[in-house]
């Protein structure tokens, strides 16, 4: 009872300094806002309209017929015309295009003979996403009878399920509420203690009967509620802007979402115990920021990453979390479809905790 | 465990690395006293008061401190001292009001006694006025009243006070020791931490501390009674050149000037201080008026911090 009061009294004056400490209350709606506004408008892996220049050496009906057809696939954005390959390698090498095209003057010829290629496109390779989005022109017919262009059906068929548009803020929205409650939690929670430690408040509350582990679930509280309000406020404007749907059960996501807060809280509070200043606090939440974003599957699928790398990915709780999210939003599975996922961050939570409460001792030594 | 005391230490010792910050440290603490540590910075003072209260763990020796072992039984003292730390360390964006309502919460006062108790300590720390205040914006007697209030809040037996008055001006200083002896009236043993003598003088109690060593242990008039030295008061129109003449003096054991005074220490084994002090100025022909004077604290302080070498003459 007098436990259970204490750990309440640590909660209200944690809530009534977040709410005076203007920039922090701030950052809890800014940072997912400004995320997911960046994450959403800018990032886009289904490019389209590279910049393009074309040397058209043949200048034949049927090449001109070739580069306007290019020009309609939108993948390419016909800007410069030269006159030689090397004047398209000079174009490429400067970064004023993407992507060159290169007609020989036999072009005609090349076409009908099905042993040598018509055309060459040049890809600036640099980039992997241009080069993916270049090879789709591959794909495209080119013959004398303009009947024959409607291309026959290919015996494997690719259906794109759960995001058929392709569109890029179905995958990233769900990934990002992983990403931006790591942040905004860990950080929070690590500059926590630190910060009364730093302001001499900390050799104060170990002189009160106050218990370590009072103190540190008084502490967390707060921070629950404000990442659950963090999730709602990225399920909205995911929805308003870009149409990201929740098809599986709003409940199965908060619950998932619950789980992963404690989890970073209990982190951010471990990386707390480990520091003794402010700025080493945000230091190590940014070292902890880094394998959380690239390991996670949230930018970079998880199949492609070398078996060591998948390890540490592994280890996070924002992978696990990423899981559930794509998996209750997008693929309507229910938390019972991934109950791995649910335990490890669950366990990671009661580790993380009980390690930080051992750690911070009621001690000055 | 004595009854009449309120901290009793044995051999109570903390090393830092190499560091003996607190060395082979005995105290005796009667109950309902105030009882004064006076040292240098780095003289042990607030390593011993942490370790009293169970926040260091001491390299060796054993204190009881309100009955309870230290540190083992730290958690069942927490609720019975009050402890002032040397930094203030109360929340500067929350209002006194509600610094103290959070520390009566810590402490579980019962809900129904909270409000008089902290209207009671508004009042009797003149915060009254204050109590919507912020107080980070508060002045430092302000701050160091509402950090006594903090400390004194739940009725603790004994409080521990760190460096209390290092940050406030000397009115305010008088007005806490005023606070202090009321407190110990009603029964509080008060442990103070000080480099004030002014505020060592008005101890009970005092220990000097010196490199974490306790040099000496008594009550204030007691230590200035039996200093072991004479001390001479030289009042000389060139205290300078007189200074310079008297530490040529073997046996002088020290020599501080007081504005155009210079109190000069002399073991009494050496006998006619006042004589000696005379016979070297004349010889110089430096003329001064000379007379011994009474161990003022700052003596003390001086002769028990001495190298053993000059001590003894």
């Amino acid at each position: 009872m007098k436990s259970l009061s204490r750990l309440m009294a640590v909660t209200r004056k944690e809530v009534r300094q977040l709410r005076r400490d203007r920039l922090t209350f701030a950052m809890i709606f800014g940072m997912p806002l400004m995320q997911i506004l960046m994450f959403g408008y800018a990032i886009n892996t289904d490019v389209r309209n590279l910049k393009t220049a074309v040397a058209d050496e043949a200048n034949t009906h049927l090449s001109r017929e070739f580069i306007a057809q290019v020009g309609e696939t939108q993948v390419a954005d016909v800007r410069h015309r030269v006159d030689s390959v090397a004047d398209l390698e000079e174009l490429l090498r400067t970064g004023d295009v993407s992507i060159g095209i290169s007609i020989p003057p036999d072009f005609d010829r090349r076409v009908v003979d099905p042993n040598r290629a018509a055309a060459h496109i040049l890809v600036d390779g640099s980039d992997p996403t241009v080069l993916g989005v270049a090879n789709q022109l591959r794909n495209m017919p080119v013959a004398f009878d303009s009947n024959r262009r409607e291309q026959e059906p290919s015996a494997i068929e690719v259906r794109p399920y759960y995001n058929p548009e392709r569109r890029t803020p179905v995958n990233i929205v769900p990934g990002l509420m992983g990403v931006i409650l790591t942040m905004t939690m860990m950080i929070f929670t690590a500059v926590a203690i630190v910060r009364e430690r730093e302001h001499g408040n900390l050799e104060l509350l170990i002189n009160t009967p106050v218990t370590s582990a009072e103190l540190m679930i008084g502490k967390i509280l707060p921070y629950i509620a404000i990442g659950l309000v963090q999730l709602a406020l990225i399920l909205a404007i995911g929805d308003l802007l870009f149409d990201v749907p929740v098809r599986g059960s709003v409940l199965d996501l908060y619950v998932a979402a619950s789980f992963f807060i404690a989890a970073n809280l209990a982190l951010g509070l471990f990386v707390s115990t480990m520091v003794s200043t402010q700025f080493q606090a945000m230091q190590a939440t940014f070292f902890l920021m880094m394998p959380s974003i690239l390991l996670s599957g949230f930018m970079f699928p998880f199949d492609g990453m070398p078996v060591a790398a998948q390890y540490i990915g592994e280890a996070l709780p924002i992978t696990h979390f990423i899981r559930l999210t794509r998996g209750i939003m997008l693929r309507e599975a229910s938390l019972g479809d991934m109950p791995f996922a649910l335990i490890y961050l669950g366990s990671f939570a009661f580790v993380a905790m009980t390690a930080a409460a051992l750690r911070f001792s009621k001690r000055l030594d | 465990m004595n009854d009449e005391l309120a901290i009793r230490a044995r051999g109570l010792s903390k090393h830092f690395g190499d560091l003996r910050a607190v060395d082979h440290l005995d105290l005796d603490v009667p109950k309902a006293s105030i009882y004064g540590f006076l040292g240098p910075n780095g003289s042990g003072k607030s390593t011993t008061i942490r370790m009293l209260c169970g926040l260091l763990t001491p390299t060796e020796g054993t204190a009881d401190v309100l009955g309870y072992h230290v540190p083992d039984q730290s958690n069942e003292l927490k609720p019975r001292i009050g402890y002032m730390t040397q930094k203030f360390s109360l929340f500067g964006d929350m209002t006194v009001v509600e610094n103290l309502q959070f520390i009566s919460e810590i402490y579980s006062v019962p809900a129904a006694n909270r409000k008089p108790r902290i209207d009671e300590l508004l009042e009797k720390y003149d915060l009254t006025g204050q109590y919507k205040q912020f107080v980070r914006t508060m002045s430092g007697g302000q701050k160091q009243r509402l950090a006594l209030a903090c400390a004194v809040l739940h009725h603790p037996d004994l409080l521990l006070l760190d460096e209390p008055t290092s940050a406030v001006d000397p009115q305010s200083r008088r007005d806490f020791w005023a606070n202090l002896f009321r407190l110990a009236e009603g029964g509080t043993t008060i442990l103070v931490s000080t480099h004030y003598m002014d505020e060592a003088e008005r101890c009970h109690r005092l220990a000097i501390l010196d490199h974490g060593v306790k040099v000496a242990d008594g009550a204030p008039q007691e230590l200035q009674d039996s200093t072991g030295m004479n001390i001479v008061e030289v009042l000389a129109d060139n205290p300078y050149q007189a200074q310079s003449v008297i530490k040529q003096i073997p046996v002088v054991a020290s020599v501080t000037q007081l504005g155009i005074r210079l109190r000069v220490l002399i073991p009494e084994s050496v006998g006619d201080a006042l004589d000696l002090v005379n016979r070297n100025l004349r010889q110089q022909n430096i003329t001064a008026e000379t007379r011994i004077a009474h161990a003022t604290l700052e003596d003390v302080f001086v002769a028990v911090t001495l190298k053993p070498e000059q001590r003894a003459a």
